[in-house]
């Protein structure tokens, strides 16, 4: 019934889904936000240790939410420990364009981190459900809302 | 009120293959792929907005085709002819919800503006700071927000009835809610995610003894069940088009003659107006002086064919057909280990909301989607709600007059398989 769905609920998905790393607030950070979706009622929060040289030196995520939603977290906590606020950055961009164009139209974002975009690609099949975007960018709209500042991010006022 | 008989049906038991025939998008197939037969239609996602017969496809490209031309202003042929027309969905509303006269139904967009229109109208003119407004915990945002807006503007009071674990308005609560700074009651007749269908008329009796007024959110109720206005005594009444399988962009307020004779207009424009001078412009009489601008012809039309649809099919077969249904669906889903049905109400509209242990609603959505089926998953513009029972979101399958059992099989097999995906 559902065998073309294995594309957006890979494996690698549904273990991060129902086993996400880096859960619950950590005792120690020092930037957060908080990351809503109105439309599904996700709601996520960012727990961010950044270093002063820039560098992401621990993240973890809390909230609650559908597999795709739990799953992009997840991932996102592994890829960003260690990575400074310019390449969360450019990660963020090439995230997003995987998510929302076809491989033609994605941007340039510079040199990425090939183990971090490998790991990312699992999420590529969100781009074929376009209600599920959202889903899947939410983390990272709340990540880099927190890298910059912002106490919190609704999909409904970012453009996707 | 009286159900017409279908003609052609006659006392026939309700046909509900018969019925389908009359639904074109119902014979499509989704999610068709080169190599791959799509799977047919299974829409259970009436509760946001039905699919809509062929007699009001046809009733609105008849009109664009033959008679349309704007209304209540020209002298011309077809202008008196899309009036005419227009005008009959008003005497059809009031029919549908043995109002006394046409001059009781108010047009709207939706059972949004319906509900903005009464508190910017009737709130505005006759609310002051330290009223209060009752709704309940189960309402819709749409009749929510407004009262919120008008309590930002004017200092009112809103007074939240609770919601009992059956999803049933805790009636004892409600009562002793009735206060003397309480001057409106406005409460859902059905709750869009939980089923329960509100006692409206004890609820309007219960005001009326301490002289306050009554307005109901029909949205869900009207589509489901014969309505009878002034059986229940309600002051407002509100419902939406679409739901009624009529198009989008038109929507009902009634209201009691002499509640909307005293409400002042609250849009300015054309249509509404008796006389306009520069130093003073005086407004129609009710419900016109609420119609600013063209409205809605082509829509409007539509309603009454939606309208003339169902009144055919009649509203107790249709509630019949739809609580068979229901009973079957809420059998066969509690079958189901891990999954849980939100709102269990003795009284209840075929909508059954659910939550399933481990696998969130949007993820269910997703997968019953490509089961062909259509549900809604979310929030159902109902948060106050949907924190009341302890869910972030639900699935919800809400039924209409063309679903059938197979239909609910269909369901309980994509749920089962959905299960065993993320098991």
């Amino acid at each position: 019934m559902f065998d073309d769905l294995r594309d957006l609920y890979q494996e690698v998905i549904l273990d991060h889904g129902k086993h996400p790393r880096n859960f619950g607030k950590p005792a120690a950070f020092n930037r957060t936000a908080r990351g809503d979706n109105p439309m599904c009622g996700d709601k996520i929060a960012i727990y961010l240790t950044v270093g002063a040289d820039g560098t992401i030196q621990d993240l973890h995520f809390d909230g609650r939410g559908c597999a795709i939603s739990q799953a992009s977290a997840s991932l996102m906590t592994e890829i960003l420990r260690g990575k400074s606020m310019k390449e969360a950055e450019a990660l963020f961009g090439y995230f997003h364009d995987m998510c929302t164009k076809d491989e033609d139209e994605q941007g340039d974002h510079g040199t990425l981190d090939e183990d971090a975009t490998d790991k990312l690609a699992v999420l590529s099949g969100v781009r074929e459900f376009p209600m599920r975007v959202k889903c899947a960018t939410l983390a990272w709209h709340t990540m880099n809302a927190a890298l910059h500042g912002e106490a919190t991010t609704s999909t409904e006022n970012a453009s996707f | 009120m009286s159900d017409l008989l279908n003609p052609t049906l006659g006392n026939a038991p309700y046909d509900v293959m018969r019925v389908r025939q009359d639904f074109p998008i119902l014979t499509r197939l989704v999610h068709e792929k080169k190599g791959r037969a799509g799977k047919p239609l299974v829409y259970l996602d009436n509760g946001a907005s039905a699919q809509k017969p062929r007699a009001v496809i046809d009733a609105m490209s008849h009109l664009l085709e033959n008679d349309y031309a704007n209304v209540h202003r020209g002298v011309h042929f077809l202008s008196q002819r899309s009036t005419d027309l227009y005008e009959a969905t008003r005497d059809k509303v009031a029919r549908f919800l043995n109002a006394p006269s046409r001059e009781n139904i108010v047009f709207t967009r939706n059972a949004t503006e319906a509900f903005n229109l009464l508190a910017n109208s009737w709130g505005g003119r006759f609310l002051k700071a330290g009223d209060a407004v009752v709704i309940s915990w189960m309402e819709h945002h749409a009749n929510i927000v407004p009262w919120q807006l008008l309590r930002d503007r004017i200092g009112i009071n809103i007074k939240v009835v609770p919601v009992l674990d059956d999803g049933s308005l805790d009636m004892a609560a409600y009562e002793a809610m009735l206060t003397p700074e309480v001057k409106l009651v406005s409460i859902t007749h059905a709750s869009n995610v939980l089923g329960t269908v509100n006692p409206a008329a004890r609820i309007a009796r219960l005001a009326h003894a301490k002289g306050i007024l009554v307005a109901f959110d029909g949205s869900q109720a009207a589509v489901h069940q014969p309505v009878d206005v002034q059986a229940i005594d309600a002051d407002f009444y509100v419902f939406t088009g679409h739901k009624l399988y009529g198009p989008t962009g038109i929507g009902v307020l009634y209201g009691r003659k002499e509640l909307l004779d005293k409400m002042p207009p609250w849009q300015g424009g054309g249509d509404m107006i008796s006389t306009v001078s520069f130093e003073n412009t005086t407004y129609r009489e009710a419900p016109y002086r609420f119609e600013a601008g063209t409205p809605a012809i082509v829509e409007g039309i539509g309603l009454g064919a939606a309208i003339d649809y169902v009144s055919a099919l009649g509203m107790s077969a249709i509630q019949a057909h739809e609580q068979r249904l229901l009973a079957y669906a809420t059998h066969r889903l509690s079958e189901i280990e891990g999954l849980r049905i939100i709102g269990t109400a003795p009284d209840k509209a075929a909508i059954i909301s659910f939550t399933m242990d481990g696998i969130h609603p949007h993820d269910i959505g997703t997968l019953l989607d490509r089961g062909g089926v259509a549900v809604r998953v979310g929030r159902h513009c109902a948060e106050p709600l949907m924190d009341r029972f302890g869910v972030g979101a639900t699935a919800r399958a809400s039924f209409g007059l063309y679903n059938t059992e197979a239909e609910v099989d269909a369901l309980v097999d994509a749920v089962q398989a959905c299960k065993a995906f993320f098991g």
